[in-house]
């Protein structure tokens, strides 16, 4: 008795164990306290977020921790249409490169409370952060990017930073 | 790196596979607690089977049943199991030739010291009570008389 055409669940599942390092791991403790860590290269002047321990143009050691504020600015952004198992929110949604204020590096985000296709390059968002009992060293203790209604960023001010 | 912090990473794929015809028979007769292999032109029992003869490309189609039962041609002891593996004692991977067939199947083997494992050596299928037609429905074989 052969079914010709049956498929079989061949589910393949890798357990790893993440090690954030140390730079990474204080940035994400940084996090629990609401605070987004940047580090400034001594060389370009450029302040990496997250922060990091050495500039990935200059090859230099990074100067100083930089806190950078939990605003931005839609650099640039995708509307994702397509669901796919494990999704965490209903599509369609933006992900977004949101520079943020104080940083020359955008981060990688969500962007709700705006339909999707209202989102746009220069859109000025701010971090919406989970609630005190719920924060963890993760960058998903925020989260979603929202518009904070202020009037969008002049190209200009971001075109150095795509 | 004593302060650095740790999680875990769960990376997770849900495919699933189909199996065509041959194959197919086969994991569809390990429910029955039968093992199927397949013939080639030249004679040869493939276990497991495959579509193909690997020699001549010729595609394949009869199959036979073969025992749940044969001869270890090679092995590896696994003296420290890891958590995916099939048994959690230490056990032996290794190639099992059973009676009726040409090639040999890989499977673990339930000894209880590495030197109870020979090649040469008789196993025998030990069948799990609830099948559900995919090679774990023989948790493994086991030294047999």
């Amino acid at each position: 008795m052969s079914d010709p055409y049956a498929v079989v669940a061949r589910p393949v599942r890798l357990d790893y164990t993440y090690t954030a390092g140390t730079a990474s791991s204080r940035f994400l403790r940084a996090i629990m306290q609401r605070r987004l860590l940047g580090s400034r290269c001594p060389s370009c002047a450029k302040v990496y977020v997250p922060l990091r321990t050495s500039c990935p143009t200059c090859g230099v050691e990074m100067g100083e921790d930089v806190a950078v504020s939990d605003r931005g600015i839609v650099t640039t952004f995708c509307i994702v249409n397509i669901p796919f198992p494990g999704m965490a929110v209903k599509p369609p949604f933006a992900a977004a490169s949101v520079l943020l204020d104080g940083a020359d590096i955008p981060i990688f985000h969500l962007i709700q409370e705006i339909p999707a296709e209202e989102v746009r390059m220069g859109l000025r968002v701010e971090a919406v952060w989970r609630p005190d009992d719920e924060m963890e060293p993760s960058m998903e203790s925020i989260r979603h990017f929202r518009p904070t209604g202020e009037p969008d960023a002049p190209f200009e001010r971001y075109k150095d930073h795509l | 790196m004593a302060d650095a912090l740790t999680a875990p990473h769960i990376l997770e794929y849900p495919y699933t596979r189909s199996v065509g015809p041959v194959l197919g028979a086969f994991f569809g007769a390990l429910k029955e607690r039968r093992i199927l292999g397949v013939r080639t032109a030249d004679g040869r029992v493939l276990v497991p089977p495959q579509e193909y003869d690997p020699e001549t490309g010729a595609a394949l189609d009869e199959l036979v049943e073969v025992a749940d039962a044969g001869v270890v041609t090679t092995w590896a002891w696994v003296a420290e199991p890891r958590p995916k593996h099939p048994l959690q004692e230490p056990f032996a991977f290794a190639l099992v030739r059973l009676d009726g067939a040409d090639t040999a199947l890989l499977h673990a083997v339930a000894a209880p010291a590495m030197d109870a494992m020979a090649t040469g050596m008789r196993v025998r299928a030990r069948w799990r009570d609830e099948r559900s037609g995919d090679i774990t429905d023989i948790v493994c074989f086991e030294p047999a008389p």
